[in-house]
């Protein structure tokens, strides 16, 4: 074979890699019952199509192949360590005897394993870091020095968490399944908020000097895309509407100079119109089949927003209603919150100032930073120019983030004397 | 496989359990073939711990502990896997009111 027919096996097995390998893995998790096995063989598989494939051609059915080999690859692999443990001839007889390969020429099936590998990885028994660790690593496919660099932890103790995480699935028999009917609103509820965790992780750094990473923020889409694909929920497709419609937003949320922007301020032109049609569309497709819940109704909100031109144009009287919905559907304070300042925005800064003062007073979000800019704003707003200084300096005394301190700074700064 | 279901709790709380509820459960798991082993326990004020340190035998009153909640009793289970012995679990009684922890057991080796 020449060096040119050997380039392209390569790069055909690459692209296989990057749209398949993730599917082959989770077939391969449920054959070989251990994830540990089953990421070595999906190695020794790939690395054996490199081979196999130059001499052979591609096949039909790559992704069959692959399964098929790896799991192969994995049979004699426990054979060779079998000299060492006994219990692996075992396994290995298992393997070899069990010829149902459902080897995923079957979407549906291929479809099911995926799900089963994005349950299991964010199954309740596992603590929520290592939930996000490694549904990061085995369903997205990061490598753990990537996923230690977005969330600014050192590499080893990512790699231990994920360990860990490995361990108590075996050990505590953690099954490889997809929820049943009865338990998937709450299952369905850890995965989402683990998808939710990683955008927002990617939306605004919990600390530091920038204010987005948007690596973390496509991964969260993307898991959000496999996830409406295959459990087309209402609640799904409200998250990943939430998703894109802020992401909308991006390159209008900080200026060129890193400078954070908010909505009111924000040049529209910059927002992505695509995004805003996708996300716009899903709301509409959940709220239609009624089982909806926050993540739906958060994204409603903010196709609002996306829908207006102006802050002048937004319909903030359907905001308010929107709110209404979701304080009862999700009755927390920061969601009380997010509804004083549409209050203010409909009905004038007074009425949005009772609300928020109403709050501290009952003692909620007295650390929240949001909760005193917003008051402070309102109070700038009437003229309540020694009342905005406290509440901008309490927030300032809050807030972590570089970017988020330098815009109470300004606003600070902005205050008549 | 088996598992190990501590049921811990404040023990006033526990004491508003009747027991007839908690056999009901036994039985239960019984008939479901999930029953290994299970027992109540004496409130805690009657324990006693023992500790061998340097071939020195201490002998204490009370819990191992001093915690909010305290051990009341176990079941032994044999489970299909995580996800079944949670939902025994989920159904001891005395859940509604205390913790119950879920431990696989591990099988001593051999040398």
């Amino acid at each position: 074979m020449s060096e040119d027919e050997a380039q392209r096996v390569r790069e055909r097995v690459d692209a296989v890699y990057r749209a398949d390998s993730r599917r082959v893995l989770a077939t391969l998790i449920r054959l070989l019952g251990d994830f540990d096995l089953a990421e070595e063989a999906l190695h020794d598989a790939f690395t054996a199509a490199v081979e196999r494939w130059a001499r052979d051609g591609v096949p039909a059915n790559p992704r069959a192949w692959l399964v098929s080999t790896g799991r192969f690859k994995a049979i004699d692999t426990l054979r060779r360590r079998a000299r060492f443990d006994a219990s692996l001839a075992e396994l290995a007889g298992h393997l070899a005897a069990d010829t149902d390969d459902a080897a995923g020429s079957d979407d549906e099936d291929v479809g099911d394993d995926r799900l089963r590998l994005i349950f299991t990885c964010c199954h309740p028994a596992l603590p929520p870091d290592a939930q996000v660790a490694l549904t990061l690593r085995e369903v997205c496919g990061l490598t753990t020095e990537e996923i230690a660099r977005a969330f600014l932890t050192a590499p080893p103790t990512l790699a231990q968490r994920i360990v860990r995480a490995k361990t108590k699935i075996r050990v505590a028999r953690i099954p490889y399944d997809v929820p049943s009917r009865a338990d998937l609103p709450e299952r369905l509820d850890a995965v989402l908020r683990v998808v939710y965790l990683v955008f927002n992780e990617g939306y605004s750094a919990s600390s530091g000097a920038s204010l987005t990473r948007h690596d973390l923020c496509g991964e969260a889409i993307r898991l959000g895309r496999l996830l409406v694909e295959l459990l087309p929920e209402p609640e799904v497709m409200g998250l990943l509407a939430l998703m894109l419609l802020h992401e909308s937003r991006r390159a209008a949320r900080t200026s060129p100079a890193g400078e954070l922007v908010l909505l009111d301020e924000q040049d529209r032109s910059l927002w992505n119109r695509d995004q805003i049609a996708e996300g716009s569309a899903l709301v509409e497709r959940a709220l239609s089949l009624r089982r909806f819940g926050p993540y739906t109704l958060q994204a409603a909100i903010a196709a609002v927003h996306a829908e207006a031109r102006s802050v002048a144009a937004t319909d903030w009287a359907q905001i308010v209603g929107l709110y209404d919905v979701l304080a009862r559907a999700d009755p927390s304070p920061v969601v009380e919150l997010n509804r004083a300042v549409a209050v203010a925005m409909r009905d004038g800064p007074l009425a949005g100032l009772g609300l928020i003062d109403a709050i501290l007073a009952r003692g909620d979000l007295a650390e929240y930073h949001l909760a005193h800019a917003a008051r402070a704003d309102m109070c700038r707003r009437l003229g309540r120019t020694a009342e905005a200084r406290g509440s901008y300096e309490r927030a300032l005394g809050l807030t972590r983030q570089e970017p988020e301190r330098r815009f109470i700074e300004r606003r600070l700064g902005e205050l008549p004397d | 496989m088996k598992y190990l279901c501590l049921v811990y709790g404040e023990e006033e709380k526990m004491g508003a359990m009747s027991d007839g509820e908690c056999l009901a459960f036994g039985d239960g798991i019984r008939k479901s073939g999930h029953h290994l082993a299970a027992e109540a326990l004496q409130p805690v004020q009657t324990a006693t711990t023992v500790r061998v340190r340097h071939g020195k035998v201490t002998v204490t009153d009370g819990p191992f502990a001093e915690t909010k909640e305290q051990l009341a009793g176990f079941y032994l289970i044999d489970a299909r896997d995580l996800n079944d012995a949670i939902q025994v679990a989920s159904n001891i009684p005395p859940a509604r009111v205390g913790s119950v922890e879920v431990r696989p057991i591990r099988e001593l080796e051999h040398p």
